[in-house]
């Protein structure tokens, strides 16, 4: 009789045998290639650090000098030891907000003719049209928003301050509309004018995370739409819009995390003002980013204490939008599928 | 997904729907599955004229100060109105919801667009003035006040300030950053994923930042003055996490059956990241990188903040103002003389060409998914897999050759 030898079957009731380890000799050039790698990651890290730390402290004598009333005070006198952050800070997050009404009709509509509507030849261009958008620099879009759109948009913000004015933000006290002599200088300038310029410049950023939001609705659940008599709007409002709302709230996110950190277009639109602004159509108008580009020039080692301080703020203000935004695309269905 | 025909065409069949031919009912004629019909075409053209002369008629009889805007908000109000009215005549609500809604879509479109070639163009059309005197391009600003003519002086220093710049930036940021995307790929554990979080949240990091951020330690803590080298670190910061997100993205496409199939074969790590996974992401990477680059070259704040103004060629990018062309421009749209303006437009221009021409480039170069050759790169591997195969047989023959010997 012959025996024959055989490897031990793990039976139902025997212990299920745990995974091996996997041992890889990481001598040699793999250790340092592997050192090498782990080093650029870290350093990364590490800047990322570095920027909030440097921040702190180079803001901390700013801070400890301010104390509670840097966040509500409504001046920026650093040399008398006047000054905080609750003008720029409204003023950041007013034009952000004129962005944001402006840009996400905007990219919701470009994202559902790219995703929908367009033929498939013109997608492709589209999609590099907007991409170009994006890296069209900030500092023409602020040549073209202070040359060009701050004359072209005074009707429509006479037009707005005339017949909505019992909006709020929307009014401007002591301030006819109706008067044809009026000083139009008034309407320049304003939050009105830099928010549109900042509309254009985010769309690009919130259009593409829509998009991709949008393209990934399963093709299955569409056709399902379609035969259960949906029209083509119909299938979008039943399918597309559901299953990419996700991507479109982290994309406006992204897009104010954008919007408030904003500079140069924004710096070379606003009259800058230090009083808390909430007519948006009037002139003058403040953000921490264009306070800290006008000022930093004439600015002794204290003056920029402050400064690093408002930036600091403005640092930790997109850090929590922006993780939040990411935190948002990353739970829905369409976000998980990348 | 455009190939479904939506199937609420009931009430078009007068007109949609292909007739029997006359006499031989038998033979069923092929329909026409075709979202649009004429009667659409129709439509969306009477509702056009009827809007148009609508908004004029107001525009010129009831309105009478009303300018050009209100002309197109006007008719554009007025065509939807009618274009809705029309459908309604002979389909249901929800048709007419469809219809309204594709107008709708396809004007933010259209609007958006126009609002990219509004700003492109009316950069070029105001950089028109400048951009002919030739010294604009081969001089300086050292002997050019504010009040001298377009004919004087030029932005030879911005060019050169910003090409040295971005140089010194991609010297830095490429090899970091695509160490860094081949990390968050190739390592494992907490770690990578940790940092892709934060080159996540870097990538919005406002640009004022940056310049504040190489401010305070680059200058401010270290004690170097500001100059080419410490603008380049801040649009660095700038472009890292940037080329990183791009290229971690092309990556991760890269099959993980080649990694595992060079692994396989013997090849060590670093082996396998050098000749399978960089090579067979190049084009993405290209495309990353070149993307960036776009980036970094029209950043102006960072650069307000470290580099310094001066208005002359500046090699020395250890010391000295170093001014860029987004630099230039900003200043120069700084001050209320018109050929100052005019000389803003041009910098402006001159930028804006840069970086179309990068983007088409990253276009052109790049644009491909992993793995995906163009005809060159294929007819090179394929020389180069012929050349193998020569070495491979040279080498089987003398060792046949050998073993015949000692025999």
């Amino acid at each position: 009789m012959t025996t024959i030898t055989m490897a031990p079957v793990p039976g139902p009731d025997s212990p299920p045998e745990s995974a091996r380890k996997v041992r890889s000799a990481s001598a040699g050039a793999d250790g340092i290639f592997r050192l090498s790698l782990q080093g650029a990651g870290l350093t990364v890290l590490i800047l990322m650090c570095a920027i909030g730390l440097f921040l702190f402290y180079r803001g901390a004598q700013a801070l400890a000098d301010a104390r509670l009333k840097f966040l509500y005070t409504q001046a920026w006198e650093p040399s008398s030891h006047n000054f905080g952050i609750a003008t720029v800070i409204t003023g950041t997050l007013l034009i952000a907000m004129v962005a944001i009404v402006f840009a996400v009709p905007l990219a919701t509509g470009v994202a559902l003719y790219i995703s929908e509507y367009a033929p498939r030849k013109l997608r492709r261009a589209l999609i590099n049209l907007v991409d170009l958008m994006a890296a069209v620099p900030s500092v023409v879009f602020g040549l073209w928003g202070f040359y060009f759109l701050s004359e072209k948009v005074i009707p429509l913000a006479k037009f707005i301050s005339a017949h909505f004015g019992w909006v709020p933000f929307l009014a401007i006290r002591d301030a006819n509309p109706n008067d044809p002599l009026e000083d139009l200088t008034v309407y320049k300038s304003s939050t009105f004018i830099a928010g549109i310029v900042v509309a254009l410049m985010i769309m690009p950023i919130i259009c593409s995370v829509m998009r991709e939001s949008f393209t990934q609705a399963p093709i299955g659940e569409r056709e399902g739409a379609y035969a259960l008599g949906a029209t083509r709007w119909g299938m979008i409002r039943a399918v597309v819009l559901p299953f990419g709302r996700g991507g479109m709230i982290g994309g406006t996110m992204l897009g104010l995390g954008r919007a408030m950190g904003e500079t140069i277009a924004v710096y070379m639109i606003i009259s800058p003002t230090f009083q808390i602004q909430p007519e948006i159509l009037r002139s003058g108008a403040n953000s921490v980013s264009s306070l800290i580009a006008l000022k930093y020039g004439a600015a002794g080692p204290f003056e920029l204490s402050a400064l690093m301080a408002a930036g600091l703020a403005l640092f930790a203000l997109t850090l929590v939008v922006n993780f939040g935004a990411s935190a948002v695309i990353a739970r829905t269905r369409s976000g998980q599928m990348t | 997904m455009t190939t479904t025909t939506p199937p609420y065409r009931s009430a078009w069949q007068a007109i949609d729907a292909p007739q029997a031919p006359e006499g031989d009912p038998a033979v069923e004629v092929r329909r026409s599955t075709a979202v649009r019909g004429q009667a659409d075409i129709i439509v969306i053209i009477g509702a056009g004229v009827a809007a148009l002369s609508l908004a004029t008629l107001l525009n010129t009889r009831v309105i009478a100060s009303a300018g050009f805007g209100s002309f197109v908000v006007v008719a554009y109000l007025a065509f939807l109105v009618l274009y809705g009215v029309l459908v309604s005549l002979q389909d249901n609500s929800r048709a007419v919801l469809d219809r309204l809604a594709s107008v709708v879509v396809h004007s933010l479109a259209l609007l958006a667009l126009l609002a990219l070639v509004f700003v492109v163009g009316f950069t070029f059309w105001r950089g028109r003035e400048a951009l002919p005197h030739l010294n604009f391009f081969i001089t300086d600003m050292q002997r050019a006040g504010p009040l001298d003519p377009l004919s004087v002086g030029g932005i030879l220093h911005a060019v050169i300030g910003t090409l040295i710049e971005i140089s010194i930036a991609l010297i830095i940021t490429v090899p970091l950053g695509l160490a860094c995307a081949v990390y968050l790929n190739e390592a494992r554990g907490p770690l990578p994923r940790f940092v892709r979080t934060v080159v996540e949240a870097m990538t919005a990091l406002p640009s004022v930042v940056a310049g504040l951020f190489i401010l305070a330690s680059w200058i401010l803590a270290l004690g170097f003055v500001r100059s080419g080298l410490a603008a380049a670190l801040a649009i660095s910061v700038m472009m890292l996490p940037i080329i990183i997100r791009a290229s971690d993205v092309v990556i991760r496409l890269v099959p993980g059956s080649l990694r595992e199939a060079s692994l396989a074969m013997g090849a060590p790590r670093w082996r396998t990241a050098w000749h399978v996974v960089l090579p067979t992401a190049r084009s993405g990477l290209t495309t990353a990188v070149l993307l960036g680059a776009a980036r970094g070259i029209g950043e102006t704040s960072p650069v307000l903040l470290t580099a310094g103004y001066g208005a002359s060629v500046n090699f020395n990018f250890l010391s000295g103002p170093e001014v860029s062309l987004p630099l230039a421009t900003f200043t120069f749209s700084q001050s209320p003389q018109p050929t100052m303006i005019a000389r803003a437009f041009g910098a402006a221009t001159v930028l804006l060409a840069l970086v179309l021409v990068l983007f088409a480039l990253a276009r052109t170069l790049g644009g491909r998914p992993p793995g995906e050759l163009s005809a060159r790169a294929q007819q090179a591997r394929g020389q180069q897999s012929q050349r193998d195969l020569a070495r491979f047989m040279e080498r089987e023959q003398a060792r046949r050759m050998g073993a015949n010997y000692a025999t």
